[in-house]
């Protein structure tokens, strides 16, 4: 057992962790789509799905056998390596960008020292799943929907970024372990960078093509937009992929502006970090599913008037005032 | 008449005798035979040629009659009692309105087989046009001038005209159908929209219009009904609404019930309006039998329409905000419909479509213990409303999605022949229960609610203030629900109240004839119009003696509500489509009947 060496162990181990990792994801992704249903069934006076298994739990199974055994239909007119393409995207681009997030103080897949750029790269990406999704089914209804998902991730991605520089600028780092670190020894983000995280959080929104950012899909307009000619497992990878956005964006709220893993108790029993972590993103999982119940959904040019003429001026000012004030303090 | 100027609706005026007076000073006596009718207005027959000159007049005369509320034909080939009439074999009806006298006023043409054609009348009210183009599917009938005079309830490649008395009824006096390839190819290549039809362009000079085909499968387009939009961009730069895919032919099968069978047809026209429907029928149909109800039942009839106002309304609201894009409000809106059907099934033993008015009065009285659940209701709903009101409407999002977008101003919403809250949301003061009370609503005490812009808002605005009203008159119908029977006691009650059935012969005889047969209705022509759930709804009853209707029309709120939507969505976006198909409030069945 030489070849066996502890640098060896180290890698496999991490390997290892990583794949635990992105099992969860995808699973609590997928899982999503029950905690909505009943959330949104809870928020509406009525039941929701809750049937199969104890509480509806096996829904998903039911969900995924028939999504599986579904046809996996192409229309004809489409194009064809594109519009395969699409779902692809759509579901690993954000998947890929959990690989920076810092779950544990042990766990996590990546330690990038570029670990927020990365991200937002990834979600630069995603639009393209929309785009290449619109284009391809050669339908007008996709299209426009993608014509909206561009012109949105054109608005949105603007300040998406640099609501985060405030950040950037108070730790120096854009590693999000640093940033995470900062925060135990100073102050959560959630009050200093308060600005800096409503309009993160909207563009995180936006990202994700949640409502009231559903532009792309906008059911009552648009009759599921851009993913309207898809079906089967197709189908489903543009539905765990926005879960598994919205799983994302939780988490990096989280480890952004409210600590990461960091709580009490942590000392005595550092096994609480996961839990911690798991608890704040699951918070802000919810958010998204009450925004999605509560709020009608604005028109698509205000939407972008919001954006241009409100967020990104914030953001300009919270970035200038965090930065005088971080030169003040040199 | 300006929208800005306030009108005064002066009271009902049945019978209007001036403006024959008018019409008589200006173009002789001699032009016009006026027809004897129930109508509640005089009905003047012109010859075609004067016919442009006299619709012409009527919309220029001082007070003028500005809405063409309904335009129709009848076959008049196999009718037997129209001594005096002038001679025809087809005619066309031209029912005008004029809100300054509060009267109405119809027009009739007399049309040979030999020559079935008609000059046009959409140079003087625009809204002329698709009566006329169903005129000319229904009975042939041409008219001169038309800007595009095609089908418009039967599909593009149908053959036949089938309201007229020589076309059948049923589905077994026709061959088998049958459906080859070629004739399927055929019959989608009709349906293919050609922008050219409509003297639309495809492109302009700089670029090329999208053509949108919205329906009839789209979740916002509220039933079966197509929208193809020519799209620059977002921005629906012309629209062609298309309907017919609900048409069931309503009017035909009223032709071939007994009076009293078609009742249950009429519950399927608005069919969110239920017991509504039967309102206008049923009071025509009174009308025609010189039937006059008990007081307990003007009550009980007014305050189970008043039920199913607010069961529409609730719906109304619910799918609005959802086409705005909020999803929860509709599964509480439900919630409440819910509890009102608790009181409807009650009542009547049925939910949407209990058919429950009878000629004379209605099925059943009021079951013990009614006047609790009513209250119930009461008790629950003011407090739903003014959360409805502080969680949705009152949402910013909402509004600027809806304050604003799809406005048309008093002018333009009567010139469209737009009724119901869709007009006073413009600010007109016009609610058929107060202006030409019926069914005994001159008792009860209510407001007519109003808004001022004539946008998506304000329509629904009218609507929820309108649910607010509805509750008070309900509220005062459990107070002061008079006490008597249930059926007027008239040779022509259908069924005929049966008590003294087997001890008096001639009721018995009554009884078995009207329930074999069905009660034959003197000839004659009466009309009654509601105020709807959706806007003015009317019956425009034709009897021939016997005991069927020779003629049923059925003017309906929602067909020129859809007519009107092209001219008030030009230069607007998709989105602002949604919320405006959304606050129109209409069902295709209440389109297509």
């Amino acid at each position: 057992m030489s070849w066996l060496t502890p640098e060896l162990i180290a890698v496999i181990v991490q390997v290892l962790k990583a794949i635990v990792i992105l099992l969860v994801v995808v699973v609590a992704g997928a899982l999503l789509s029950f905690v909505e249903r009943r959330l949104l069934g809870l928020w509406q006076d009525r039941y929701g799905p809750n049937r199969v298994g104890p509480f509806g739990l096996f829904q998903l199974a039911a969900d995924m056998l028939k999504m599986f055994f579904k046809e996996d239909w192409t229309p004809p007119f489409v194009d064809k390596p594109i519009f395969t393409l699409a779902p692809v995207v759509a579901m690993s681009s954000l998947l890929i960008a959990f690989a920076v997030v810092p779950v544990t103080p042990t766990w996590g897949v990546a330690d990038l020292n570029i670990g927020l750029l990365f991200f937002f790269a990834m979600a630069g990406l995603t639009v393209y799943a929309v785009l290449f999704a619109g284009w391809s089914s050669n339908n007008k209804f996709a299209l426009l929907g993608s014509l909206r998902a561009s012109a949105q991730t054109v608005s949105y991605e603007v300040f998406l970024g640099l609501s985060l520089m405030g950040i950037v600028a108070q730790v120096g780092s854009f590693n999000m372990r640093d940033i995470v670190e900062y925060q135990q020894q100073h102050l959560w983000f959630i009050i200093p960078q308060f600005l800096g995280f409503a309009t993160f959080f909207i563009a995180g929104v936006a990202v994700t093509h949640r409502h009231p950012f559903d532009q792309p899909e906008a059911e009552q307009e648009l009759a599921d937009g851009y993913h309207i000619e898809y079906a089967g497992m197709k189908w489903g990878m543009f539905f765990v992929g926005e879960y598994i956005g919205i799983v994302l964006v939780s988490a990096l709220l989280t480890t952004l502006f409210f600590g990461g893993w960091h709580g009490p108790f942590l000392e005595t029993l550092p096994w609480l970090s996961f839990f911690w972590f798991a608890l704040k993103t699951g918070f802000f999982i919810m958010v998204f599913i009450l925004l999605r119940a509560s709020i009608p959904r604005p028109r698509y040019d205000q939407v972008m008037a919001f954006s241009w003429k409100f967020c990104l001026p914030l953001t300009l000012i919270n970035l200038l005032v965090t930065g005088a004030l971080v030169l003040a303090a040199q | 008449m300006t929208a800005d100027r306030a009108l005064y609706i002066p009271p009902y005026k049945a019978d209007d005798q001036d403006i024959v007076v008018e019409l008589n000073a200006r173009f002789g006596a001699e032009t016009f035979t006026l027809q004897p009718s129930l109508t509640g207005m005089p009905v003047l027959w012109v010859p075609r040629e004067r016919l442009l000159d006299v619709l012409g007049f009527l919309r220029q005369v001082a007070k003028p009659y500005v809405m063409l509320y309904d335009l129709h034909g009848v076959d008049e080939r196999l009718r037997t009692h129209r001594q005096g009439l002038p001679d025809a074999d087809f005619s066309v009806f031209y029912h005008l309105m004029s809100l300054e006298r509060n009267s109405d006023v119809m027009i009739k043409v007399a049309l040979q087989e030999s020559d079935l054609s008609l000059p046009t009348a959409t140079s003087i009210w625009p809204n002329a046009n698709w009566y006329e183009r169903e005129v000319w599917d229904m009975y042939g009938i041409d008219f001169r001038g038309h800007p595009h005079l095609a089908r418009m309830l039967m599909p593009p490649t149908w053959e036949g005209h089938p309201l007229r008395k020589d076309y059948p009824a049923r589905a077994t006096e026709f061959d088998p159908y049958a459906l080859n390839a070629a004739k399927q190819d055929l019959e989608q290549e009709a349906l293919r929209f050609k922008p050219e039809d409509w003297g639309m362009k495809r492109g302009s000079e700089h670029e090329d219009y999208m053509f949108l085909n919205l329906g009839p499968n789209h979740p916002s387009a509220h039933g079966a009904f197509r929208i193809i939009l020519q799209l620059d961009g977002e921005e629906i730069v012309d629209c062609v609404p298309e309907i017919g895919y609900h048409h069931r032919g309503a009017e035909k099968m009223a032709e071939r019930q007994s009076w009293h069978s078609f009742i249950p047809y009429t519950d399927r026209i608005d069919y969110l309006g239920g017991v509504m429907n039967n309102l206008p029928y049923v009071l025509a149909v009174e009308k025609l039998a010189g039937i006059k109800v008990p007081a307990r039942v003007d009550f009980i009839r007014v305050m189970m329409a008043e039920f199913f106002r607010i069961q529409n309304h609730l719906l109304y609201l619910g799918t609005y905000i959802q086409d705005v894009g909020a999803m929860t409000p509709v599964f509480f809106t439900f919630t409440d419909r819910q509890r009102a059907y608790k009181v409807i099934e009650a009542i009547t033993g049925f939910r949407m479509h209990p058919a429950w008015y009878r000629i004379g009065g209605v099925a059943h009285d009021l079951p013990r213990g009614w006047d609790r659940l009513v209250r119930e209701f009461l008790d629950w709903m003011p407090k739903r409303l003014a959360e409805y009101e502080k969680a949705a409407l009152k949402n910013s999002i909402l509004r600027g999605r809806t304050i604003g977008v799809a406005a048309y101003n008093t002018r333009e919403a009567l010139e469209w022949g737009v009724t119901g809250a869709g007009l006073r949301a413009t600010g007109l003061d016009f609610d058929l229960r107060k202006a030409r009370p019926y069914s005994g609503y001159e008792h009860f005490e209510f407001e007519v609610p109003l808004a001022a812009n004539g946008d998506a808002y304000d329509r629904c605005m009218v609507k929820m203030g309108e649910m607010r009203e509805s509750l008070r008159i309900i509220e005062q119908c459990l107070k002061h629900m008079p006490e008597g029977p249930y059926k007027a006691d008239h040779p022509l009650t259908t069924p005929p109240p049966k008590e003294r059935t087997l001890q008096h012969i001639e009721t018995m005889i009554t009884h078995f004839l009207q329930v074999s047969w069905g009660p034959v209705m003197p000839a004659n022509e009466s009309l009654q119009m509601i105020e709807a759930t959706k806007g003015i709804n009317s019956y425009y009853l034709t009897s021939d003696g016997s005991t069927m209707s020779y003629r049923t029309r059925i003017r309906t709120p929602s067909f020129p509500h859809l007519q009107q939507i092209p001219s008030v969505i030009r230069g607007s976006m998709v989105a602002d489509l949604i919320a405006y198909l959304g606050s129109i409030d209409f069902v295709m069945a209440d389109v297509d009947r």
